[in-house]
């Protein structure tokens, strides 16, 4: 049979090739699928991907330079910014007359305070400056070298024209290089000064208080997950709810019922002054610091960690317990041995969604966290909204996505995401 | 006479009750004694108590009232992993996240062996059930035969006295059980362990078994050797239970020499050996076998009562002829004749006349 048809290609009841009828046929069923789905799709895509996109984008994005100076950035090319002299007349010639119509078109201040990102004084030097030069006039006024220098002696310092030169590029690795507590300079990749190395500092404690939370939750949902799984059903559907409560109120509402708890004057402080463990004057500092936001944090995220171990150890059955101790392990052996490796990949599933969550969580710590208990979302929404260095938010934020899609990978090896499936 | 018993007695249960929500007794008052050595079967309908029993025993389930004594120890405080109790549950249970070979060597390893003396153990174990070259692999990468086996491997590898098993070819086709069936007692017998083995198959209970306890409604109804139990049902559940059986329903008339005259409720009367019955006028159900009633009357001794019947249907079965019959009002009435040359082939709507010996026909209870 299979000799016979192993030359030509099988034919269809209609005369057409078997391979493409099947492909026609799945054809249509891919486009059914892809309608269902089309409106999900395009939600995603307006109002995820396309604003991740541009964020990714506005992380290396860098033209303002060289829309608001063109002439200047080309002017400044044939300069040495390592010879450690000041660029020609050329390059202050040029520098005046995109100055001019920056000022005019009121953009001089918005590349001032591009340039004051990297180095502070920029954007003043820029409007001070502003005020001059857009009474002069290109052609009458020159040379401008001197002039210049005498608005602000900045200009005679060559290591403003290196700054200009070197944030003139379009695309820029400076975001990122800042996002990690270094600059970019004339002689390539430096760190930044010490006292201005916060960003790893933040990303490590980030990273470092995520794991405690992860480690927090991990010990206390066992044994809620445990109990949960073991439980008869309707005691465990109770048990379920009380679970579940969390996620049926506000996160704003329980932080901030964290906030009664453990402020100064908060209802643990003040039992325990009540019950004399405490002196009055000496009140336990548990808010608005690492421990404000590591027990706030637990606790909001503890149902993502019961959960998904809840569902793995639901699959266990009870007869391996049973069969170790009939094989003589005690209680202990048997669930150290039997029970609990098998319950590991529900503790990984659990750590990696809470690990991913704390690691990129931001309201909790901005109520609870006081200034050493931030994270590194707090900075980010920091530079968005009252800095508004965008750009190195972008970098931070590109960066926290990296890792939390290097934990999502890892999250399929360990437990596999169910493919998505296009027809 | 308990003394005596227990003396000899390896497992025993004693008044034994069990309930599970304090309002329903799961287990009623369950005496049984085991001897060592024995292969003893809990056989009944599901639900009927057969698992909560055998948990009782291995200690995970407490009896709610009575003793379990295990060598003539009471083993009621006993946690489960001191008893040295071997057993073979339903699903197997075996680890998933270990190889064969580990999955043996766990109880030798609970009880603190040597690697060598381990190793030495688990090969044998596994050489006894013919698994020798699976020894690296998991168990999800055995077929459920080859599961089977290991789990029994498991169960007898750190050489328990007593062994339990759950239903362990529950989950097997026919030929494989048949062919465990015999594997199972074999080792059984050769190790001279005592097995306490539940199962819902009859056929099972009555091949493997020195001994089957019929279960029912929590109480064990007839515990005898298979042929005594098939033979010589002592209640009208067993004899329903165990095999095929025909009954009549009536009246006992008279009893005298052993024998009881029943008044069926059609009005025939018949021969009957009385079981449950002691004196006239108590209700009665009679049961026959289908393979012990006879329709050829020179067979029949001359004075035995006999009965009416109309063939219903006819089935050739090969080695034996299966005919349903009518008989005193019963359509589902069953007689079974060997396939030889001289035997008749009944045909339906023929009118005949049956009968059997008196012995073979027991008045149980009603
Ligand atoms: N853990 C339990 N809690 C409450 N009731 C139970 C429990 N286990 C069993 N039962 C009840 O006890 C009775 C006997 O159950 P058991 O499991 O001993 O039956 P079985 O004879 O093994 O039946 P099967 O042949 O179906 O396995 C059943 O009515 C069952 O519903
Ligand atoms: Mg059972």
């Amino acid at each position: 049979m299979t000799d016979q048809t192993a030359g030509q290609d099988m034919i269809a009841a209609d005369g057409m090739p078997l391979k493409k009828s099947l492909a026609k046929s799945l054809q249509r069923e891919k486009m059914r699928a892809l309608m269902l789905i089309a409106p999900l799709l395009i939600f995603v895509l307006i109002t995820f991907i396309f604003p991740i996109g541009s964020m990714l984008f506005r992380s290396v994005e860098n033209s303002i330079v060289q829309d608001t100076l063109p002439k200047t950035v080309v002017a400044l090319q044939d300069w040495d910014e390592l010879s450690g002299e000041l660029p020609d007349e050329a390059v202050f010639t040029a520098f005046v007359e995109d100055f001019i119509i920056a000022v005019e078109n009121k953009e001089h201040t918005r590349i001032g305070s591009r340039l004051n990102y990297e180095v502070s004084g920029m954007s003043s030097l820029f409007r001070k400056s502003a005020r001059k030069v857009k009474k002069w006039d290109p052609v009458q006024d020159a040379p401008f070298r001197d002039k210049l220098i005498d608005v602000d002696k900045d200009w005679g310092d060559p290591a403003t024209w290196s700054i200009i030169k070197t944030h003139s590029v379009k695309y820029t690795n400076g975001y990122f290089l800042n996002a990690i507590d270094m600059q970019r300079t004339a002689e390539g990749a430096q760190a930044q000064p010490e006292d201005k190395q916060i960003l790893i500092k933040l990303f490590i404690r980030t990273v470092k208080m995520s794991l405690i939370i992860t480690g927090m939750c991990i010990l206390l949902g066992y044994p809620v997950a445990w109990i949960l799984a073991n439980l008869p059903n309707r005691s465990a559907n109770m048990l379920m709810i009380l679970v579940l409560l969390p996620f049926w109120t506000s996160l704003l509402v329980r932080t901030s019922a964290w906030k009664v708890m453990l402020q100064n004057q908060g209802v643990i402080n003040d039992t325990l002054v009540w019950l004399g463990l405490v002196s009055n004057d000496a009140r336990l500092e548990i808010i608005n610091n690492q421990f404000g936001t590591i027990t706030a944090m637990t606790h909001i995220l503890l149902p993502f960690m019961i959960l998904p171990m809840y569902s793995v150890m639901q699959t266990i059955p009870p007869s391996y317990l049973r069969a170790a101790k009939s094989l003589g392990a005690t209680n202990w052996t048997a669930f150290w041995r039997v029970y609990f490796p098998q319950s590991i990949p529900g503790i990984g599933a659990g750590s990696i969604l809470v690990f991913i969550l704390a690691i990129g969580y931001y309201i909790t710590p901005e109520i609870v966290g006081g200034t050493d208990g931030v994270f590194i979302s707090n900075r980010i929404a920091y530079h968005i909204s009252s800095s508004l260095n965008w750009g190195l938010a972008a970098a931070l934020g590109a960066i926290l996505l990296a890792v939390v899609l290097v934990l999502y990978w890892a999250y399929d090896k360990i437990v596999g995401i169910d493919n998505v499936k296009l027809g | 006479m308990a003394l005596d018993n227990s003396r000899d007695a390896f497992v025993q249960f004693n008044r034994v009750q069990k309930s599970y929500d304090g309002e329903t007794l799961v287990v009623k008052d369950l005496n049984l004694d085991i001897p060592k050595g024995e292969f003893l079967t809990m056989l009944g309908p599901s639900g009927s108590g057969k698992t909560t029993c055998l948990m009782m025993l291995a200690g995970f389930e407490t009896a709610t009232h009575g003793d379990i004594m295990l060598d003539g120890v009471s083993i009621n405080n006993i946690p489960p992993h001191k008893r040295g109790i071997g057993m073979v549950f339903q699903n197997y249970a075996l680890f998933p996240h270990m190889t064969i070979a580990e999955n043996l060597s766990f109880p030798l390893e609970v009880r603190k062996m040597g690697k060598s003396e381990r190793e030495e153990k688990v090969k044998r174990a596994l050489d006894m059930v013919e698994m020798g070259a699976f020894g690296g692999r998991r168990p999800a990468q055995l077929s459920g035969g080859q599961q089977q086996r290991v789990a029994l491997a498991r169960a007898l590898v750190f050489e328990p006295e007593l062994v339990l098993m759950d239903e362990p070819l529950g989950a097997l086709d026919k030929q494989l059980r048949e062919k465990m069936q015999f594997e199972i007692t074999d080792l059984a017998h050769r190790l001279g362990i005592t097995v306490v083995y539940v199962t819902h198959d009859q056929t099972e209970a009555l091949t493997m078994s020195d001994r089957v306890a019929v279960f029912n409604d929590g109480r064990i109804q007839q515990i005898a050797p298979p042929d005594a139990l098939y033979e010589e049902p002592e209640n009208s559940f067993v004899a329903q239970f165990i095999g095929e059986n025909n009954t009549l329903e009536g009246v006992v008339k008279e009893i005298s020499n052993g024998r009881a005259l029943v008044q069926l409720d059609s009005g025939d009367l018949i021969d009957c050996k009385p079981i449950n019955v002691s004196e006239p006028g108590q209700r009665t159900r009679v049961s026959i076998r289908p393979e012990r009633v006879e329709f050829h009357k020179d067979r029949l001794s001359p004075d035995a009562h006999l009965l009416k019947a109309t063939v219903k249907e006819f089935i050739y079965m090969g080695d034996i002829f299966r005919t349903r019959l009518s008989v005193a009002g019963n359509d589902d009435f069953i007689i079974k004749s060997r396939n030889a040359p001289d035997q008749v082939r009944l045909q339906p709507g023929q009118e005949i006349e049956i009968g059997w010996l008196a012995d073979d026909c027991r008045a149980l209870d009603a």
